[in-house]
């Protein structure tokens, strides 16, 4: 069975090396990132798909990153990914109704690209950016860890919306340690979905955060102004079980 | 021809640079009266190319004795430092003072512990917590300089707000804003003010544990002080307080647009591409150190505006 496995893998790769495209940010983990994230649909790199980052990041445990998309309609996914960091997964938004904009920080292991891709019914729109950093993000503990008082905390909200000329704004943070699993001693921890909901329950976007999406989290993202938003529900579960649920009014 | 003879020489001396082969910071000692000298460090972030000369100290020629003001970023600078002073003085160093505690500032005290070394008591504490992880970003950043260079709390604590060496005597000033606690020295004798990181100039001031109320505090308090030289913690030695004004419209500027954007809901990536006024464009390092102090401050701000969900 292995074998077969094998051969067959091996059969295919040169077809698959002919449809990859060049890497624009020369990283040599590219083509594993292609065939983990992105290979069931076609891939093109695309200058409309930004990703906002420091080229050198200050605190390997919170980088600021955001993905703004201009010009790209019909979004089903928005995947955020880094080539180097152990677990390169960092976070899957569905926009649904919101505007294809998403900003949060990350935990970073070291220098490396971080990407976006964005999938329309053309396939992926792919843009990134290399970050430099010094190490250390995913394997360290969260500073709730050190600290110990996160329990009395988990899972509260807090947030506001903005009403600006193009869009409505929202941030919300929530409480939680979002351990990787990685620092000794500490098993994965994670918040692994939210949905944020209008009042009659509807989903109008979902994001699911993975071990990179740094501790605490505070999430920027936008709805456009023809939105009716009277409230915002605010729903998420982690890998524990533990849910939160919260109420933004604007 | 004398004018000549001096622009050849500093030629040689910027050509020799930080000469990273024989890792020779070249401390060459600048008078600023009859017993009172400066090493003036590049005003650049820390590198291999500059071994961590990127800092101020200073050392003061007592009737009882050598006082040295900060003793810089690694072993090797605060034993080169020594040296140098050996050839301006043979009296002894009887007394080190650290301004506060951030590596460039202290990690030479290896180089003086055969001698007192004082800090305010929560710089010593924060030292001895903090020592250990500035060491390894030093290593990084620096590598081979830092060779032996292990951080050595300062061990005697300042409380009074004088101190008497000799035939001078410092007015102590405990401030903080920069750091947790950040003491400058106005020497009663010659009138220089030693204000260490509270004032930086044509050096983008850094923030990793700054409070900037508390250090527009800190320079309103200086401000008010009469002095004959300011030396300052990065960047040249003046005689005025253009270097103060400078520290400050710079932090009110960072404050207010750091507000600003909280205040207006941007998300910290956002905030990275905030255009620096033109005003202070041209300070070396001003997008790296706007990033890193983006970094620093932006996470208590964005805080602040965000209401508790229902």
């Amino acid at each position: 069975m292995r074998r077969i496995y094998r051969v067959g893998l091996m059969a295919l790769l040169p077809m698959n090396a002919l449809a990859i495209p060049a890497d624009p940010l020369n990283s040599v983990q590219w083509t594993t990132m292609y065939n983990r994230f992105l290979k069931d649909y076609p891939v093109q790199f695309d200058s409309r798909v930004q990703v906002l980052a420091p080229e050198q990041a200050e605190n390997s445990m919170q980088v600021p990153l955001a993905v703004k998309v201009e010009g790209l309609q019909a979004i089903e996914e928005i995947l955020i990914f880094a080539d180097f960091n152990p677990l390169p997964k960092v976070l899957s938004f569905y926009p649904q109704q919101a505007l294809p904009f998403i900003g949060f920080r990350i935990k970073l292991q070291q220098a490396s690209p971080i990407r976006a891709a964005v999938r329309t019914a053309d396939g992926w729109h792919v843009g990134g950016k290399w970050v430099d950093a010094a190490g250390g993000g995913c394997t360290l503990p969260s500073a709730a860890r050190n600290s110990g008082v996160w329990e009395s905390q988990l899972g509260q909200v807090q947030g506001r919306i903005w009403q600006q000329p193009n869009a409505q704004r929202v941030r919300f943070r929530v409480i939680h340690p979002m351990d990787t699993g990685l620092a000794a001693g500490i098993p994965k921890f994670q918040l692994e979905q939210i949905n944020l909901q209008d009042a009659t329950g509807k989903t109008l976007a979902q994001i699911k955060p993975a071990e990179p999406v740094s501790e605490n989290p505070i999430f920027s993202i936008e709805f456009p102004k023809n939105l009716p938003l009277p409230t915002l529900h605010i729903s998420g579960r982690d890998n524990n079980a533990n849910k939160t649920k919260a109420e933004l009014i604007p | 021809m004398k004018l000549l003879f001096v622009s050849c020489y500093c030629l040689v001396l910027l050509s020799l640079g930080v000469d990273a082969g024989e890792l020779n910071y070249q401390l060459t000692p600048r008078q600023l009266s009859s017993d009172t000298y400066v090493f003036v460090g590049k005003t650049e972030d820390f590198s291999f190319e500059n071994g961590g000369n990127i800092v101020n100290t200073a050392f003061i020629i007592t009737s009882a004795g050598v006082v040295v003001i900060d003793t810089g970023s690694s072993l090797r600078y605060g034993e080169q430092m020594r040296q140098a002073i050996a050839k301006v003085t043979d009296k002894p160093i009887v007394q080190v003072i650290n301004t506060h505690h951030h590596p460039d500032h202290f990690f030479g005290n290896q180089a003086f512990k055969d001698v007192k070394i004082a800090a305010l008591p929560t710089t010593i504490e924060d030292m001895e917590r903090e020592g250990g992880a500035f060491s390894d970003n030093m290593y990084r950043m620096t590598g081979d300089w830092m060779r032996g260079t292990e951080p050595l709390a300062a061990t005697e604590k300042l409380t009074a707000d004088s101190l008497s060496v000799g035939d001078h005597k410092f007015k102590l000033l405990v401030l903080q804003g920069h750091s947790h606690a950040d003491l400058a020295l106005l020497d009663e004798k010659t009138g220089v003010l030693f204000a260490g990181d509270l004032v930086f100039y044509n050096r983008t001031p850094t923030t990793p544990h700054a409070d900037l109320a508390k250090w527009l505090d800190a320079l309103k308090q200086l401000e008010q002080l009469k002095f004959t030289y300011l030396v300052v913690g990065h960047g040249e030695v003046l005689q005025d307080k253009r270097a103060i004004v400078q520290t400050r419209e710079y932090l009110q500027w960072l404050d207010q647009s750091l507000k600003a954007s909280a205040e207006a809901g941007k998300d910290m990536a956002e905030v990275l591409q905030t255009p620096i006024p033109e005003k202070f464009a041209k300070m070396p390092l001003v997008n790296f150190e706007f990033g890193r102090s983006v970094v620093h401050l932006y996470p208590a701000l964005e805080l602040a505006v965000l209401k508790p969900a229902s």
